[in-house]
């Protein structure tokens, strides 16, 4: 599937700070999934710092705004071929060993009762382990938007029992720990149709790490594993790990953000 | 158990110390008091104190200093140097090999769970090789002897050790007071030190840097407790030291706010752990480090020592192997030897820690500064078994280590010369080359019969003499 990208991130500030430094997971990862025809980053008035590809083989770009400034536009915009590979990650370069997953973070830190529902399923082996993880948090946590917050825990979605792809993301990843599969959270984008079925185009999974296999993405918030319809950016051992922009402005002034992202399907 | 006094053996005097032996006689108590009292004086004069966190009290306390110094031959030191450097060049190895293809673990010599697992394994820099292989360019080891010729390392400490300010100004006191007593014996100088130093950093720049390295020292802050000794080496190197907000990334590199302007960083010797670093990396609310940081050292812009990752290395559990990545990298035996040490994470280990509880050392494995730690034979039974308790509630955390008979050596106490244990910790500079000053850090526990020497558990300092042969 040909799809296209447009995702705008607008910060603002109540008055003008003295500089702003960014640093980026926004290039489309390289893998048999994916390949990139476009991909242009542009941040207003920024300089564009050194780059790197991690040792989890994201693409990583810094970027410096001097200021003063009270608006930074960050725009990507670009056109990736996909191929649905059932959510194996094929063909990814990475060097960061799976074990290292297997640490737990805040907000991925199983509680009693994200560790008493991982243990419901049985394990003959692990692939299915995996997918009963996946529809338990697909069932324990409905989707809806706005009860939870970037510094929700695992835990505290699976008590409310609601969330967004972010709450799914983490509970998967605390439960398939909990049972000693390595697992991490993935960021990247969504097309989704107009089917009805609720989305979020900046979009958040989990992959879980399956010997022999390797990485296999898991979506509980779209009852399913990652396919064409899916952009993979980056990731980390939560949210805040994997964001996709982590960003500090100098200045002390209040910030306000504003996203648009528009993923719709090119055609070829 | 039998303690190795360095200075007596019996009513016999150890070579090393035979000239010392006189000066104690031919000093009257009198003047002692008045020494004693002029190197407080002095240490004083130049701040040097040692504030302890979550200690209250007073924050500039002054550490007591014992004018008795410690003294090895140049034929011990010499053993002691090979040892020390062997064992730093085995921990980079180490770092490096981690950080890359992991050999170690896939030849089984090493668990890869204390590796990955480790909160101190930065997933951040896999894959990343520093400028000359170089993780943790100054390596703090802690020794302890029982015998003339029995060495034991306690710990590593691969991060930013600290304590070097210690040797450099006791040996400076002790020149200024006793001046005669350099004259008489021939002992090899620490003061290169800083010079050392200086060319460690200056020889890890990136390759990016062009011409002469602008080397820094990150410091915390005024409030931290080593912060003069930030200010000291700074000072001895010719270096700026800055804190977090002088710097800042600007496109591919760091640079530091001056008067003429900004001035770009290729070397930053940082006293701020790895987490405070940098909020676009690590923890999103430090405020001591400098934004975007990582992605200018990941790219190669700056050289952060010791590199971010490093500790690692020096974790309590991952130190049990130390021996075994002497052999494993080198091809060598291990010249120092490791304190034998139970995992208390291990079923087997526990069940025999709990057993001998109250004749084991236990510490937490990513503890420092000596608390939260059990001395079996000098805790009461009430503090046996509350740590028994907390030991049962997250074995994993500790590991137990024998008592050792640690050596003695004479200080200064009330009633005039008593024998009181000590440790020593040498300073190990690994940048191109490895390099190490004859001395190092002797700390002495004053208290008697005390096998902790920390500063921050009523430790004291000596001046080390290492003599020329």
């Amino acid at each position: 599937m040909r799809l296209t990208v447009d995702h705008v991130t607008r910060y603002s500030y109540d008055h003008p700070v003295r500089s702003v430094v960014q640093s980026h997971r926004l290039t489309p990862s390289v893998f048999a999934g994916q390949q990139v025809i476009d991909w242009e980053i542009t941040v207003s008035e920024g300089t564009k710092g050194s780059t790197h590809r991690d040792g989890a083989g994201d693409q990583v770009q810094g970027w410096t705004i001097a200021g003063p400034v009270s608006a930074v536009e960050v725009r990507v915009r670009g056109t990736v071929d996909t191929t649905d590979l059932a959510g194996v990650l094929r063909g990814h370069r990475e060097t960061v060993a799976p074990e290292v997953y297997l640490r737990t973070t805040a907000p991925t830190r199983a509680d009693v009762a994200l560790e008493s529902l991982a243990r419901t399923v049985g394990d003959s082996d692990l692939l299915s382990l995996a997918h009963s993880l996946s529809t338990l948090v697909s069932e324990a946590i409905a989707y809806r938007p706005g009860v939870t917050h970037a510094h929700t825990t695992a835990a505290e979605a699976l008590a409310l029992g609601e969330g967004v792809c972010r709450d799914h993301a983490h509970a998967l990843i605390a439960m398939a720990r909990v049972r000693g599969i390595a697992a991490r959270y993935v960021s990247g984008y969504l097309f989704a149709a107009q089917d009805g079925t609720p989305h979020e185009a900046a979009h958040a999974w989990a992959e879980l790490h399956v010997p022999g296999l390797g990485w296999i993405g898991f979506d509980p918030a779209n009852r399913c594993c990652p396919d064409d319809r899916y952009i993979r950016l980056g990731s980390g051992f939560d949210a805040q790990d994997a964001a996709p922009i982590r960003g500090v402005a100098r200045g002390g002034a209040r910030e306000a953000m504003d996203v648009t992202v528009a993923v719709l399907q090119a055609a070829q | 158990m039998a303690q190795f006094n360095e200075m007596y053996q019996g009513t016999a005097v150890r070579a090393p110390y035979a000239r010392l032996q006189d000066w104690v006689a031919a000093m009257p108590q009198e003047l002692r008091s008045l020494k004693q009292a002029e190197a407080e004086a002095l240490f004083r004069r130049i701040g040097i104190t040692f504030a302890v966190y979550g200690e209250g009290g007073d924050p500039d306390r002054l550490i007591p200093f014992d004018m008795f110094p410690r003294v090895f031959s140049g034929a011990e030191w010499a053993r002691l140097e090979k040892g020390i450097k062997q064992r730093a060049r085995a921990l980079n190895a180490f770092l490096v090999d981690v950080y890359g293809r992991g050999e170690i673990i896939r030849a089984g010599r090493i668990p890869g769970q204390l590796v990955w697992q480790n909160e101190a394994y930065e997933k951040a820099v896999v894959g990343f090789v520093p400028p000359k292989g170089v993780y943790s360019h100054i390596v703090g080891i802690d020794i302890v002897r029982t015998g003339p010729d029995e060495f034991y390392v306690l710990e590593d400490n691969c991060r930013t050790p600290s304590g070097v300010s210690y040797m450099l100004e006791s040996r400076e006191i002790m020149m200024r007071m006793f001046p005669g007593l350099f004259r008489e014996n021939r002992i090899e100088p620490v003061d290169g030190y800083s010079e050392k130093l200086r060319r460690t950093l200056a020889s890890v720049a990136p390759k990016k840097c062009k011409g002469d390295p602008v080397v820094v020292i990150l410091t915390p802050g005024h409030f931290n407790s080593a912060y003069y000794e930030h200010s000291l080496l700074a000072d001895l190197m010719g270096v700026e030291l800055v804190e977090g907000q002088d710097l800042f990334v600007d496109g591919e590199f760091v640079y530091m706010r001056t008067t003429e302007g900004p001035r770009r960083v290729d070397v930053i010797y940082r006293r701020i752990d790895d987490a405070f670093l940098d909020p676009l990396c690590f923890r999103p609310d430090s405020m001591l480090g400098v934004p975007g940081l990582m992605d200018v050292y990941r790219s190669g812009g700056v050289t952060i020592c010791s590199a971010p990752g490093a500790g690692v290395a020096d974790d309590k559990a991952v130190y049990t192997y130390v021996p075994e990545m002497v052999r494993f990298y080198l091809g060598e035996e291990p010249i120092l030897k490791n304190v034998p040490t139970w995992q208390c994470g291990r079923a087997e280990d526990l069940a025999y820690v709990l057993d001998h509880l109250p004749d084991l050392v236990v510490k937490e494995v990513h503890g420092s500064g000596g608390y939260g730690m059990l001395v079996g034979p000098k805790s009461s039974r009430e503090e046996v078994e509350r740590f028994r308790a907390k030991l049962i509630e997250d074995p994993g955390n500790y590991i137990a280590q024998p008592t050792l008979a640690l050596s003695t050596v004479p200080t200064f106490v009330e009633e005039g010369l008593a024998p009181r244990h000590v440790d020593l910790r040498p300073y190990c500079l690994v940048g191109e080359r490895i390099e190490l000053v004859p001395g190092g850090l002797t700390r002495v526990a004053l208290k008697e019969g005390s096998l902790v020497v920390n500063s921050s558990q009523r430790g004291g300092v000596k001046d080390t003499w290492v003599l020329a042969e």
